[in-house]
């Protein structure tokens, strides 16, 4: 074992653990438990929101996964990787003022509890929660997967053991602390995340000596490589263009970050959010895909995509840097399970619980379903982990452009076009996963664009015919809407 | 409907507008992108030049196209977009936790 690089990694778990127990202090003093546990009381200053944000969104693909690929295809990944780079101040600026104002209104904790409101429909709320325990289970899991084998190539540590400590570190400050906790953990590993990148971007630079020779070396050995259209070619404009949708401004419709944008605490916070998530989004995107291409110069050879990454860190930097550097990308993965934890738990407290099971639940029944909830769900990802089962690892596939096209229309019109109805949103669901599904089994990459293009353009079409048609069927309910307004003036 | 988010309340009008602002930066930002990649990236790669090492096009597309458009942000949110209050008007009996 090597220690110098797994003390790193004990004192960075000690330190996420205090977090926990630090926020448990809010949640055992809240006098509004549910608001507290799975919201933090709306409470995120500007730079917890960008960081928290940030972190979520930035998952094990960010700091493994993608470099890796960046590693055999070059420069061209790297430019698909910019797609990301609206995901820092879109999401934020479209949701806005109006989802945090109508979040108010509506008393909502979760993105569900604000369809319902807005949609007051039985079918919405269900068909919602369940996309979004299937779905994100499945994505939970997968990041289980990964932060256990990072874990594991780290310390040498057997597989289940590295599961075991990565889980158990995870649970305990989720199911203590809440959202708090997970905020504030994600502050603070974005802040390594950031740094981390920092330092081994320049360290591999140097290591590489200096950019223009690793691009010419790069040049040397396939010209490809450094040309946007990848190592064969295969990177056509069309699909990278089309990565603006699944990892740009899609990301709207992603229900793990859409509850942040109702947990900022004012407008201040999150014109401050919007500029540091830019700025951090984009940096640490350019800079870990950069890295990955410039790894190929200095440790050729790497057959494994994810591999990259911890053996590049190990190469260019001292071994307790490298400790401190690596807990990174582990930050990175647990800052994106815990959110996903706390997430799912509240759809099933807050969402299915609550709100058809036990309605007339006490204070006292709330908090014990949702710690209970949040271990339950713990315990299986956990047992699901140890040996993921198909299904699990082909739900995964699906989890990001799935929610996306479930769940963006329904909340953006919904948000800002008065007609839109809870027919609308029902069939847009429906339909924007189910053709997401058929699409990605039967067609692959539909007019060479990324599987998630068309079903999100069909769910928007989908919801604004349906909701035109019924109104006009059901004449009442718009008036509804529109009188009310009028009363209102 | 207990509180409607369709009233006429200033303060959507506000949202909206800054809704048109993020939608016409990530336009501003794609072209940036797009041009710059594919405008100085299609040509054969021993045709290109160099900034800093860099290919142009990489350099221009997305190490430029990240600086120009923190700044943007940057600019547009101190000087477009507004604070309003987020429940001023509203009264819910459950404690929100404002202090």
């Amino acid at each position: 074992m090597n220690w110098e690089v797994i003390i790193p990694l004990i004192i960075f778990l000690l330190i996420t653990f205090s977090v926990g127990v630090w926020a448990n202090k809010y949640v055992s003093k809240t006098n509004s438990f549910l608001q507290e546990y799975f919201l933090g009381s709306r409470e995120l200053g500007g730079f917890i929101l960008a960081m928290t944000m940030m972190a979520t969104y930035g998952s094990a693909s960010s700091f493994i996964g993608g470099p890796g690929v960046a590693y055999t295809t070059g420069l061209g990944w790297v430019l698909l990787s910019m797609a990301q780079l609206p995901a820092g101040y879109f999401v934020l600026m479209i949701l806005g003022k109006k989802f945090a104002i109508a979040a108010r209104k509506y008393q909502a904790i979760t993105l569900i509890d604000f369809l319902k409101s807005r949609y007051e429909s039985k079918w919405v709320v269900l068909l919602s929660a369940l996309s979004i325990i299937i779905f994100l289970f499945s994505a939970m899991a997968a990041q289980w997967v990964g932060g256990a084998r990072l874990i594991e190539s780290l310390t040498g540590l057997s597989y289940t053991t590295a599961l075991f400590i990565f889980a158990v570190s995870v649970l305990v400050y989720v199911i203590i602390g809440g959202f708090r906790a997970v905020a504030m953990t994600d502050a603070i590993q974005g802040t390594v995340m950031f740094i981390g990148t920092f330092i081994l971007l320049i360290a591999t630079i140097v290591a590489g000596g200096g950019v223009s020779n690793i691009i010419s070396e790069l040049a040397t050995e396939n010209p490809n490589l450094i040309t946007p259209f990848g190592a064969e070619g295969e990177l056509t404009p069309l699909y990278v263009s089309s990565f603006w949708i699944l990892v740009g401004v899609g990301v709207v419709g992603l229900p793990q970050i859409t509850v942040r944008a109702m947990s900022y605490k004012n407008a201040k916070a999150m014109h401050r959010a919007i500029i540091i998530s830019t700025v951090f989004v984009g940096f640490i995107m350019l800079a870990m895909h950069l890295i990955g291409v410039f790894a190929r110069v200095i440790i050729p050879g790497v057959e494994i995509g994810d591999k990259v990454m911890p053996l590049l860190t190990l190469h260019v930097l001292p071994a307790w840097l490298a400790g401190i550097i690596l807990t990174a990308p582990l930050a990175a993965i647990m800052s994106t399970v815990d959110s996903l934890l706390i997430l799912v738990s509240s759809s099933i407290v807050k969402d299915v619980y609550l709100n058809y099971i036990k309605p007339e639940a006490t204070e006292k029944q709330i908090k014990t379903a949702s710690f209970g909830v949040t271990t339950i769900i713990g315990i299986l990802v956990f047992l699901m982990a140890l040996s993921p089962p198909d299904l699990l690892i082909w739900l995964n596939l699906f989890s990001f452009g799935g929610l996306e096209a479930a769940f963006i229309w329904p909340v953006i019109l919904g948000l800002y076009w008065k007609k839109g109805n809870k027919y609308g949103a029902i069939a847009s669901m429906i339909v924007g996963v189910g053709s997401y599904i058929v699409i990605h089994t039967y067609f692959g990459n539909l007019f060479g664009l990324h599987t998630v293009v068309v079903p999100v353009l069909l769910s928007c079409i989908v919801y604004v015919l349906t909701s035109l048609i019924t109104n006009k069927t059901m004449g009442m309910k718009v008036d509804y809407g529109l009188s009310h307004q009028t009363k209102e003036v | 409907m207990k509180h409607d988010i369709f009233s006429k309340d200033p303060r959507y009008k506000i949202a909206r507008k800054e809704v048109w602002i993020g939608i016409g930066l990530v336009i501003f930002n794609f072209i940036w992108w797009y041009g710059f990649a594919y405008g100085l990236g299609s040509v054969p790669a021993n045709q290109y030049s160099y900034i800093f090492g860099f290919p142009a096009w990489f350099f221009y597309s997305c190490i430029l196209g990240l600086i120009v458009m923190s700044l943007l942000v940057f600019t547009v949110v101190k000087f477009f977009f507004k604070e309003v209050p987020f429940d001023e008007d509203e009264i819910d009996g459950e404690g929100r936790g404002v202090k």
